[in-house]
């Protein structure tokens, strides 16, 4: 069943939880997406370009980051809107995983439209990774 | 050669249908972690009253990306993909997407702005089913660097 708008209060806590992404995760991503983009999997490539080397895909991070609302919220269906900026790369390393810790608290709510803004925060090793990172639920 | 700011406002047609399967859904749900069973099996998702299995809430960057296409592959457009970087990226959904949907997008170029060196480039992708009824809206915004001087 879906949280109900009036037991909500903005500020409140919804949702945590850390998402594991290894370069296994990033090829499975790229052929699922079809963003073969060969920074996120090709190391030579990822540094000729500046970067720290191989980087996940910004929308892989984004995807990942809505999981625990979808699964707070019951029915992904309910995901009316979701908008994030990508505000600093994903390094993931060979060997090893980088983590992704996803908070999620109500933003706002709106009892007419019977919707939660629900803001994400977003980080690698303590640093946001997204910025105004917002769903919106809809809640009846 | 620079990004031709004149390409904003522009409108492409239609473009070819886009037909959603279980099986990519499963393949793009395990990709990113979606552990929710409506986008794995049918049964559960037509509990929530669904009619097949559901895209994750990003999926549809993938019948977006499709269309976007047609704007970055254009050597015209002056768009260099290895100098892109991914700005920003908003869903809005009118449904959700699900398994057998055939939908056909049609891509706006929103607005082309230079600013500190960088072009921002905002597309808008207008998802709908093949009846015309509205799906999803992508807007995402992409930063193309300045050529290396």
């Amino acid at each position: 069943m879906a949280p109900r708008l009036e037991d909500l209060a903005v500020g409140q806590e919804v949702a945590r939880a850390e998402v594991v992404v290894d370069r296994a995760r990033l090829v499975r991503y790229a052929a699922a997406s079809g963003d073969f983009n060969p920074i996120h999997w090709n190391e030579r490539v990822a540094l000729s370009v500046g970067l720290p080397g191989v980087i996940a895909h910004g929308m892989w991070t984004m995807g990942a980051a809505v999981g625990p609302v979808v699964d707070w919220v019951g029915d992904p269906g309910r995901v009316v809107d979701y908008q994030v900026r990508f505000t600093r790369p994903v390094p993931v390393p060979d060997p090893g995983e980088a983590t992704v810790e996803v908070v999620a608290a109500v933003g706002a709510l709106d009892a007419e439209a019977g919707t939660a803004r629900v803001d994400l925060t977003v980080t690698v090793e303590g640093q946001r990774v997204l910025g105004k990172a917002q769903a919106v639920v809809r809640l009846s | 050669m620079p990004v031709d700011t004149g390409y904003a406002g522009r409108v492409y047609p239609p473009n070819a249908v886009y037909e959603v399967g279980r099986e990519h859904l499963r393949s793009f749900a395990a990709a990113v972690g979606a552990q929710h069973p409506a986008h794995t099996d049918v049964e559960a998702a037509r509990a929530l009253g669904h009619p097949d299995v559901i895209a994750p809430p990003t999926f549809a960057v993938v019948v977006a990306q499709r269309a976007e296409a047609q704007l970055f592959e254009d050597p015209a457009a002056g768009i260099d993909f290895s100098r892109v970087v991914h700005a920003d990226e908003r869903f809005t959904h009118h449904r959700p997407v699900h398994a057998g949907d055939r939908l056909v997008t049609v891509l706006h170029v929103d607005s082309i702005v230079e600013r500190a060196g960088l072009a921002m480039i905002t597309t808008r992708a207008e998802i709908a089913a093949e009846d015309g009824e509205p799906v999803a809206t992508v807007v995402s915004t992409l930063a193309v660097r300045p050529e290396e001087s």
